[in-house]
């Protein structure tokens, strides 16, 4: 009678702590027979939840060597001189399909990473990987508008107001992207090869592109926030990140209906991995609801994990910022950029520097 | 006969010791390693093809110069342009600053001016262009000291505008204008305007036939010093010109990052600095007619 007097108050002790969300979600097992074995992992700085690591290697009981990267090229370089034992890369999508051409990747094995299931569907076969032999998302963000909300207090949903607007505006130095969207407006694919389809795409923008008063390379955030331009065509973490910054509403992000640029960093595993086994497994340890959410709430990118978003996981203030997660009828518009090769590569190059030439005219 | 050899080598050695060639050894190896060397191999990409990530690859091929003189020629044109007035403006503040300098009586107050001609050379020039951003902004230190003060209602747009790039260069620029001329100045023996009055020369005649031919060397050299970096400028126009002020440099730069066009911007190079060369060639000629004058 005594000890059930005790139980009982253990019991009463430990129920607020398990709420109705730990409950419906099985924490994330580790396959057996991974002991002791080693994992090394190459990531871009500040792109890791504090216990990610951690969690795994107690989940597992092996020991992670974690390294970290500042471009995809710095990472690629390092991969094509042969792989010093890294497992795990996290490559952007046209990396992704770069490496995959060069052999420097090796397939996953998906029959090791059933929490694929998690990912939303719309991020899954994207152009540089369509079949997702080599990669699986890890985070994702998008290329969209950066307005200021006082010039537009309606918000702005479409191209046409970008383009219409009286006043000064920035565009991003990203060549594939703009000509991706204008490729959106005449009807092309946004990744096409051919040369008169680049062109025409080029003199879309030329003509769009009366109110530009910069294309900027990385600091468009910036100019929006001296005012010179109200609107900046920019990646959404870096508007987000001046929005933070002021703690006002002075700024927004939005992605035009018609459809932008999606990027997407990837899990992959590099050519000669000591241990592409438990590569796979951590690859199915990222992709569970709960541990991709821990991340989502650490850095604050957008998580690729349906089952994280729907699971309650993530914090609200993340989950309902539109700048963050996109609502789905807008995933669906978005584009990914793949490596062109080099023919179309140069016809965009060359198309480029005849818009900056002719933009300031 | 080896006797003869090493005697000859003696002599020679003698004449290279004396003629102080042996001292120029260093330089001459060093330009030849990292002037000459990497000119040639600019001079060979510009005309190879492009491969795949910007990289130059056979054939040979003339298509970069083509595009040139074709597409970019309209931004070859604005650089020499905004150049040539960088130089005209920097001419007609840096000339009279020069002069104030070197006719100051106390050695003091030229030294103090002068250290403040140098002084912004101590701090990054990166930093001193960023400055001009925020002083030329739409919501910058200039317009808001001109919208308090009531002269406009509505902001200048200043900021990535060519006049932006005139000022950031004319800025940076200025003192490579003044300390030529303020040498030249400085040498200059006032005796010979006495003279010119003497011999019935008002002011305007006396500078233009006197001062001006005489401190000429100090003019065309700050011309030079001027002009050549600011055709090639690549910050200023990168900070402060946005699309309306873009500069072949910046042009250039974009062939060597990401995925350019590395042959392309050899091309791009070779011909900007056929320019450099030609106005240096101006320099050279005008300053041999100077001397022989």
């Amino acid at each position: 009678m005594k000890k059930l007097g005790l139980l009982l108050i253990v019991v009463l002790l430990l129920a607020p702590a398990v709420t109705a969300q730990d409950m419906a979600h099985e924490p994330w097992t580790c396959p057996e027979g991974y002991d002791g074995q080693t994992l090394s992992i190459f990531n871009w700085s500040t792109y890791i939840a504090e216990d990610t690591v951690p969690n795994f290697e107690e989940a597992c009981g092996v020991t992670v060597n974690y390294d970290i990267y500042e471009s995809n090229e710095a990472m690629l370089a390092r991969i094509r001189q042969g792989n010093p034992g890294y497992d795990i890369i996290v490559p952007s999508g046209g990396t992704v399909q770069r490496m995959a051409e060069e052999m420097l990747l090796i397939p996953l094995d998906m029959e090791m990473i059933p929490n694929v299931a998690n990912v939303i569907p719309d991020l899954l076969g994207a152009a540089y990987d369509p079949e997702n032999e080599y990669s699986l998302p890890y985070q994702w963000g998008t290329v969209g508008v950066g307005y200021r909300t006082e010039v537009f207090p309606d918000g702005i949903n479409s191209w046409d107001q970008v383009w219409e607007h009286d006043g000064p505006v920035a565009w991003l130095d990203d060549r594939q992207t703009m000509l991706g969207i204008a490729h959106l407006f005449l009807g092309n694919d946004p990744n096409t090869t051919d040369a008169d389809e680049i062109s025409a795409a080029r003199d879309y923008l030329i003509d769009k592109g009366g109110n530009v008063v910069t294309v900027a390379a990385d600091d468009g955030q910036v100019l929006l926030e001296r005012g010179d331009v109200d609107i900046a065509i920019e990646y959404n973490g870096d508007i987000l990140q001046i929005s933070w910054d002021c703690e006002c509403d002075d700024y927004a992000y939005a992605i035009p209906d018609e459809g932008s640029n999606v990027w997407i960093d990837n899990l992959s595993i590099p050519v000669d991995a000591p241990n592409p086994e438990l590569a796979n497994v951590f690859i199915d340890y990222i992709l569970d609801a709960k541990v991709g959410a821990d991340l989502t709430n650490y850095i604050w990118y957008a998580s690729p994990n349906q089952a994280s978003i729907e699971s309650g996981y993530i914090d609200e203030e993340i989950l309902n910022d539109p700048a963050i997660f996109p609502p789905a009828e807008q995933v669906a518009k978005l584009f990914a950029i793949i490596d062109v090769g080099a023919e179309a590569e140069e016809l965009i190059n060359n198309a480029w520097d005849e818009l900056l030439i002719f933009l300031g005219q | 006969m080896d006797r003869q050899f090493s005697l000859d080598m003696k002599t020679r050695w003698g004449h290279m010791k004396k003629s102080g060639a042996l001292l120029a050894l260093p330089t001459i190896a060093w330009l030849f390693i990292f002037f000459v060397l990497p000119l040639l191999i600019v001079l060979v990409v510009s005309f190879l093809s492009r491969g795949r990530g910007g990289v130059a690859l056979l054939p040979f091929t003339l298509q970069h110069y083509e595009r040139t003189f074709d597409v970019f020629f309209i931004i070859l044109r604005r650089s020499i342009s905004l150049a040539g007035l960088t130089t005209v403006i920097c001419l007609l503040v840096g000339y009279p600053l020069a002069f104030f300098i070197s006719t100051r009586r106390r050695r003091l107050v030229q030294q103090i001016t002068l250290f403040l001609v140098i002084l912004p050379f101590w701090t990054n020039f990166l930093i001193r262009t960023y400055a001009w951003r925020i002083l030329l902004g739409e919501q910058g230190t200039i317009n808001g000291l001109l919208l308090s003060v009531g002269v406009i209602d509505e902001p200048l747009t200043m900021l990535n505008t060519q006049f932006a790039v005139l000022v950031g260069l004319v800025y940076g620029f200025l003192p490579f204008m003044v300390l030529p001329i303020y040498a030249s100045v400085e040498r200059f023996n006032f005796r010979y305007v006495d003279a010119a009055y003497d011999l019935g020369a008002n002011d305007a005649r006396a500078f233009l036939r006197v001062i001006l031919p005489l401190t000429m060397p100090g003019v065309l050299a700050g011309c030079a010093l001027v002009f050549i970096p600011s055709v090639g400028a690549f910050v200023t126009p990168d900070l402060l010109g946005g699309t309306r002020g873009l500069m072949i440099g910046n042009l250039i730069n974009k062939q060597f990052g990401g995925s350019g066009n590395m042959p392309l911007g050899s091309a791009l190079s070779i011909v900007m600095m056929a320019v450099v060369m030609l106005s240096l060639l101006v320099y050279v000629f005008a300053n041999r007619r100077e001397r022989g004058a």
